[in-house]
């Protein structure tokens, strides 16, 4: 593999002649690049019946198109990587498998690794995802987890053959808890859904109170129902009186509970967490940064779908991957692994501050967007909150604290 | 199809004095155009005048690079929103002509005879050639995604090409429309200045840094980095360049970090950093090197630079998102 990638490397020009010259009228067959292309897959795994997207179109058949999966993402993310790859004689190509276990993926994926596969995007919930990563230790592959926000991956469930794209949980509650910092919301009612991710969300968010100096007045359990001798956690505006806060937090995976909570509150306070404004790794209105030109090209393959936190961490998967294999000039499992690792990885987030893996959790820094349905309200990391080596590192779990060992 | 553009340029160039446009003279009015990406103009300042605004120029959607052709005459726009290099007439301050080009131009060149436009479309990830005269698009090349600076060599027969998503220079035979070779740089690419020749200078917005690209080798000979008092790397993102009529200095516009840098150009020396307005990017020198303007784009306003006390002497609201500063000088 790597004879043959510095082979065509060194053999650009040459194909440059038959493959970049595309004049309007008729686009010759690039015989030579054909020929000098080194191949470069990567896989993408995802698992059926993923309980995740059931609300996708849950509510009486209507279609939520913000609840897209991640695929997508690594698409547009293949064609950016494919534009360069022209260019220097790179085939990149994905591979993508769906699967009703974890046991059907471990075992397409032992057939990737031996078809030269070093790289694999993980739509999959926590659970899975360790399951595969333990299934597959050992082995020259790394899972890139671009869905599940679970602390514990990046904890004491972590390991060394996965990195994150996706933001975990804590960076999103710090995201908002910086936010109401600065605005000096400090005061939240936190409002908790039925789902055990959405318990995970709320200890997320205490520690943020802790980290950040918020106080959090009363949790409140919040129910899917209709029954009236449950209407104290079912009605809003029930759930919300009898005290004072500045702010409601409410989790709701789900999402059928949270996007009732604006407006239907007791006191008139805004709704931060799963609803109102919500913290994201990607929304389809923030338009700096370069980041209106990956919306149209995200669009341009998924349109009524836009690109969401999962697509753009899959995007970012792909982008990661195919700049290590551009820079490193070696198809080495070892040497890309080192690459992407490395603390001046500079990877372009289309948000702002580059991005690179933290070494102690493997997860990608990046700044997160704070956005309503319809505008990116702020960017976090804010300026008032310095870290000493790079102000990323004030969203989630910073070196001092972590509780991952590889 | 290769020799295509060299005779077309000629036949068309021929009827332009008949049925093409002809613009009234204008010589060195002095004015300083600024391209206002949100408010769809061109907001045209009379240094003569106290520096106010004498007219705004309404433009297609997203104006953004400008350039004058050889006389002066005409001043092209690139409008992003509109797929279209809009061609404004410098003595009457009007927009005379439309030339259609692929999705979303950003940044141009013409040919040093104005006969030939090569835009790149930052969203078909192509650089293409126009002809002027024609409108005809003789040749596009594919590029990286993002697509950005375009630069000519003084022969006129190099282009250079950034893509800012795959951090490459692309050195184009612009006869050919072939790409001759691909120059690895830092992150995200975005514009050029050419000192020489010998190398070509490329800002690299999200690294913070200048790459000098060697043009006999090909390769990244030197590499600047800039650092602001005060700054963080993160915060140094590096887009628009200028070079003195002299040849003596370059400055970098750093983008996020509020500050334009002056470079000497012949040590490579950073010898100062200025406090400007909010994401400098766009920026121009008087030809008398006396005055620089600067384009920032998250403060809607110009900073005017008095380059010999290198301070900034005025701030003027310009419209929304500033984009790129030029000179009828």
């Amino acid at each position: 593999m790597t004879r043959t990638l510095r082979k065509a490397l060194a053999g650009i020009a040459m194909a440059m002649l038959a493959s970049a010259a595309m004049p309007v009228v008729a686009q010759p067959a690039p015989a030579a690049q054909a020929e000098a292309a080194e191949h470069v897959k990567i896989g993408y795994v995802e698992l059926d019946n993923d309980p995740r997207y059931a609300a996708a179109g849950a509510f009486a058949g209507i279609q939520f198109y913000t609840l897209a999966r991640p695929f997508t993402g690594a698409e547009v993310g293949l064609d950016d990587a494919q534009d360069i790859g022209r260019l220097l004689g790179i085939d990149f190509a994905l591979e993508k498998a769906s699967a009703d276990s974890t046991a059907a993926l471990t075992e397409t994926i032992a057939g990737w690794v031996d078809d030269g596969i070093s790289f694999v995007v993980a739509d999959l919930p926590a659970d899975a995802l360790v399951e595969l990563a333990d299934a597959l230790a050992g082995q020259p592959v790394m899972l890139i987890n671009v869905s599940a926000p679970d602390d514990a991956l990046r904890g004491e469930q972590c390991r060394a053959n996965v990195l994150h794209t996706y933001p975990s949980q804590a960076m999103l509650t710090d995201a908002l808890g910086q936010y109401l910092a600065v605005k000096n919301w400090r005061r939240a009612l936190v409002l908790q859904g039925p789902q055990p991710d959405d318990a995970l969300m709320v200890e997320a968010f205490r520690r943020t109170a802790q980290k950040f100096g918020l106080t959090i007045v009363e949790e409140r359990q919040a129910l899917l129902t209709n029954d009236p001798n449950a209407r104290e956690q079912s009605n809003v505006a029930l759930m919300t009186e009898g005290v004072d806060y500045d702010v409601v937090f409410v989790a709701d995976h789900g999402f059928e509970i949270g996007r009732y909570v604006p407006y239907q509150t007791s006191l008139p306070r805004p709704v931060v967490g799963s609803a109102g404004l919500v913290p994201e790794a990607w929304t389809w209105s923030w338009d700096q940064d370069a980041g209106a030109q990956l919306q149209h090209r995200y669009e341009d393959k998924a349109l009524p779908y836009r690109m969401n936190s999962g697509g753009w961490a899959a995007w970012v998967a792909v982008e990661a991957i195919g700049s290590a294999v551009v820079r490193t000039k070696n198809g080495d499992f070892d040497a890309l692994r080192d690459y992407l690792l490395r603390e001046r990885l500079n990877l372009d987030t289309v948000k702002g501050n580059p991005g690179s893996f933290r070494s102690w959790d493997h997860q990608l820094r990046q700044p997160l967007l704070l956005a309503t349905p319809d505008a990116v309200i702020a960017r976090a990391p804010f300026t008032e909150f310095l870290h000493e080596v790079n102000d990323l590192d004030t969203l989630g779990v910073d070196a001092p604290e972590t509780q991952c060992s590889f | 199809m290769t020799h295509l553009h060299k005779i077309v340029p000629a036949l068309f160039g021929a009827m332009l004095g008949i049925a093409g446009i002809l613009p009234a003279a204008a010589v060195d009015t002095g004015l300083v155009f600024v391209s206002n990406e949100r408010s769809n103009n061109i907001a045209v300042i009379d240094p003569a005048k106290d520096n106010t605004i004498v007219k705004l120029i309404a433009t297609a959607g997203r104006p953004r690079d400008m350039s004058f052709n050889q006389g002066h005459t005409l001043l092209y726009v690139a409008c992003g929103d509109d797929d279209v290099i809009q061609v404004i007439d410098v003595a009457k301050l009007e927009v005379v002509d439309n030339i259609p080009t692929g999705r979303s131009p950003e940044m141009f060149r013409l040919s040093h005879d104005d006969a030939l436009i090569y835009v790149s479309n930052e969203e078909t990830s192509t650089v293409q050639v126009i002809d002027v005269a024609s409108k005809a698009i003789m040749f596009e090349v594919p590029t990286g995604a993002e697509p950005e600076g375009i630069a000519l060599s003084s022969d006129g027969k190099t282009l250079y090409a950034t893509s800012e998503v795959a951090d490459m220079v692309h050195v184009i035979d612009a006869e050919e429309g072939v790409v001759m070779e691909n120059v690895l740089v830092e992150t995200r690419p975005r514009r050029f200045i050419q000192p020489s020749d010998a190398e070509i200078w490329v800002s690299n917005e999200l690294s913070g840094t200048v790459s000098i690209i060697d043009l006999t080798t090909f390769e990244v000979a030197e590499t600047l980095e800039f650092l602001p008092p005060g700054f963080r790397a993160v915060d140094v993102t590096p887009v628009g360049m200028s070079m003195t009529h002299d040849g003596k200095t370059a400055i970098v516009g750093l983008g996020r970090a509020n500050h334009v840098a002056f470079v000497d150009i012949a040590t490579r020396e950073i010898e100062t950093y200025v406090l400007v307005g909010s994401r400098a990017w766009g920026t121009d020198i008087s030809r008398d090197d006396k005055v620089l303007y600067v384009a920032n784009g998250l403060s809607d306003d110009l900073s005017i630079i008095d380059m010999e006390s290198r301070t900034n002497v005025l701030t003027l609201p310009v419209g929304r998102i500033p984009h790129s500063v030029v000179i009828d000088d």
